[in-house]
């Protein structure tokens, strides 16, 4: 009987394969005396060492498939097992209490993984997993189970797991696995994002999957709708096997456009940009045929870890952008924090309102020291392309002489411990408060470019809570107080020959494209997956046709009106 | 035996990349290694040793070296834990 999951949408594009399960294995281990120890030893030695080259060869396809920074949770896996004092402690245990070596793995790790489980710092608790993990190995080598990896799987599947480890998801083989489900995670997760550069359609947080699924089920995953479909009846499928039919049909028609300038049927240029939350996502951007990135949300890499990124870490990852992006513009939106975004390790005060409250460039300015770290590091990766620095949440024009005499502090600073930066380094802001839109010919002046950013200019505009669900017909991107503001700020920035750009979910839709073209809107910044759907669709609308439609639209009274207008203009 | 103190500035405490590296760092030497923090020693060749004293920025470690490369050793050590910005 077809039986329909709903997960979260993590990876584009839809799939249709047997399921494969991924289990944990039974690992059971059960105390025995043994009364020849040295033979317990001998057995002992030889799961360490088949535990060790087997991290060793996942170390070793993991740095070459991906980054030494991938690799690296693996070498602290090797250092674990190497580890002297556990080491010592085992032996001990089998040498003194006549135990078997499985029993005396587990009593010995777990004696470790009770101190790190109750330590203050959430980062060491993690910890804890590591050990579990290098345990694990040990335990399947002394027992003679084999733990299933992806790496096993010979047949086209997707993979159905509780999660995807970080061992796992660098096994997975894209010729095979043509989707995965998991029941825990976000669309943040590290399996999320690696489905993603693979462009394998995943769903994942369907809390159900492992319970309700059997191995050779057939499962269509609906990359997009966030959809498990089980045992889909005859008609279901086809109906998805015409969807995937048009999906890659679809998908290699875009392709030809992946190298060509976005120009209008009239002539005009805009540019197309995309969005990246860490740097492992400019090749997806680039091959999408994005021609600078429009918006780096460097809060992952905060969010993604236990304490404070450092100085060098934050470099890395900078100079690893601007890199790839060879001399084209990159964005990057300093700590945009607080609202609905936490971090583990930063105590922000409980607030009533925290879209109104300390956050984005609010926080950074009540927390210098923070702040400099990140302009020192960007500062000093700045060499290695054409860098933009955005600050979010601008209200006033105070808050961003502030963070710019800050910058300048920085920079100076820098440059007398005569470490090199570029001196041509642009300073611009997010336009999301109705104070910066009604001001933005006074801010056009200070700045050196605008970028829209859309979803919370609207919740701020129309006072509705974006998280909601009771005032969510209030988000209204095509409200025309809504769009008398982008003009506003589109007119202002041009008049002072400034660039405006739009990174937020409105610079993909396509009734506000035609929209944002015809008020000139210079750059459309947004997911790698949207960038050549937009393309294609710019291609062919006219600016000048749709300029002259502006003051129209701008003269209707409600975001209806303006929907069916758009609509009425396609016929 | 040489005895060092240090201060462990680092931003992170002696987390899982700097204590990777210090206990890679010290197992080649020969010398008994070791670190003791808040009354509590480990050896600086076990990096569950290192790791579950939880070292926190800002704190005072002492390096113990005790062998026939003892001071090769404290040298390599003192070297790693500077570059990851600790003061003696």
């Amino acid at each position: 009987m077809e039986n329909i999951l709903q997960g979260i949408a993590a990876s584009n594009g839809i799939s249709i394969a047997k399921a494969f399960r991924l289990e944990n294995a039974e690992l059971t281990v059960l105390k025995e005396s043994i009364s020849d120890v040295s033979s317990e030893i001998d057995r002992l030695q030889i799961a360490l060492s088949h535990s060790r080259s087997e991290l060793a060869t996942i170390q070793k396809q993991t740095q070459e498939k991906f980054s030494d920074q991938e690799a690296a949770i693996f070498s602290a896996h090797l250092l674990v097992l190497d580890d002297p004092e556990l080491r010592a402690a085992i032996t001990d245990m089998i040498q003194t209490q006549h135990v078997n070596a499985e029993y005396a793995v587990q009593e010995a790790a777990n004696l470790y993984v009770s101190i790190f489980e109750a330590m203050d710092d959430p980062y060491m608790r993690e910890r804890a997993a590591d050990i579990r993990d290098v345990t694990k190995r040990i335990l399947s080598h002394l027992l003679g189970v084999s733990i299933q990896t992806p790496e096993d799987i010979t047949q086209e599947v997707v993979i159905i797991a509780e999660d995807l480890t970080p061992s796992h998801t660098v096994q997975l083989n894209p010729e095979l696995i043509k989707g995965f489900v998991t029941d825990i995670g976000g669309p943040t997760s590290h399996s999320a994002i690696l489905a993603r550069t693979l462009e394998i359609p995943a769903v994942v947080g369907s809390k159900t999957a492992m319970a309700t699924i059997q191995n050779g089920e057939i499962i269509i995953v609906d990359g997009e709708a966030g959809k498990i479909i089980v045992n889909p009846d005859a008609e279901t499928l086809v109906a998805y096997q015409k969807k995937q039919q048009a999906f890659a049909k679809q998908k290699a028609e875009w392709q030809l456009l992946a190298h060509e300038p976005t120009i209008t049927l009239d002539g005009h240029r805009v540019e197309l940009a995309g969005n990246i939350g860490t740097p492992d996502d400019v090749e997806s951007v680039l091959k999408n045929g994005g021609e600078t990135i429009g918006l780096f949300r460097t809060e992952f890499l905060y969010m993604e870890k236990e304490q404070f990124p450092t100085e060098d870490e934050q470099f890395e990852a900078y100079k690893s952008v601007l890199k790839q992006m060879n001399g084209s513009a990159t964005v990057v939106r300093t700590l945009d924090i607080g609202g609905d975004k936490e971090l583990s390790y930063l105590q922000i005060p409980h607030e009533a309102n925290p879209f109104l409250g300390l956050r984005a460039i609010r926080l950074c300015l009540d927390n210098e020291d923070m702040f400099r770290t990140q302009l020192r590091a960007l500062l000093r990766a700045s060499i290695y392309g054409n860098l933009r620095i955005m600050f979010p949440m601008i209200t006033t024009i105070d808050e961003f002489r502030q963070a710019k005499e800050i910058f300048l502090d920085v920079k100076q600073q820098l440059i007398s411990d005569k470490v090199e930066v570029n001196e041509t380094i642009q300073l611009g802001i997010m336009v999301e408060t109705p104070a910066v839109a009604i001001l933005a010919d006074v801010f056009a002046k200070e700045v050196d470019f605008f970028s829209i950013g859309s979803n919370d200019l609207i919740q701020y505009t129309m006072a509705a809570d974006r998280m909601n669900e009771n005032v969510s017909y209030l988000y209204q991107p095509y409200n025309p107080s809504i769009l008398r503001f982008i003009k506003l700020i589109i007119d202002a920035a041009h008049k002072e020959g400034k660039a405006v750009g739009m990174c937020g979910e409105m610079a993909r839709d396509e009734t506000a494209i035609p929209i944002l073209l015809g008020m000139g809107l210079d750059e459309f910044s947004m997911s790698a997956s949207s960038i050549l759907r937009a393309r294609s669709q710019i291609k062919n609308l006219s600016k000048t046709a749709l300029e002259s439609q502006i003051d129209h639209i701008l003269s209707l009274s409600t975001a209806d009106e303006v929907l069916q207008f758009i609509k009425s203009l396609d016929r | 035996m040489i005895k060092k103190q240090f201060v462990f500035s680092n931003g992170e405490g002696l987390h899982a990349r700097p204590a990777a590296q210090l206990v890679a760092a010290a197992t080649p030497f020969k010398s008994e290694l070791s670190l003791e923090y808040k009354e509590k020693k480990v050896n600086l060749k076990s990096i569950l040793g290192v790791m579950s004293l939880g070292v926190a920025a800002g704190s005072t470690i002492t390096l113990i070296a005790d062998g026939d490369d003892e001071k090769e050793a404290m040298n390599k050590l003192e070297e790693l834990l500077r570059s990851e910005g600790a003061e003696d």
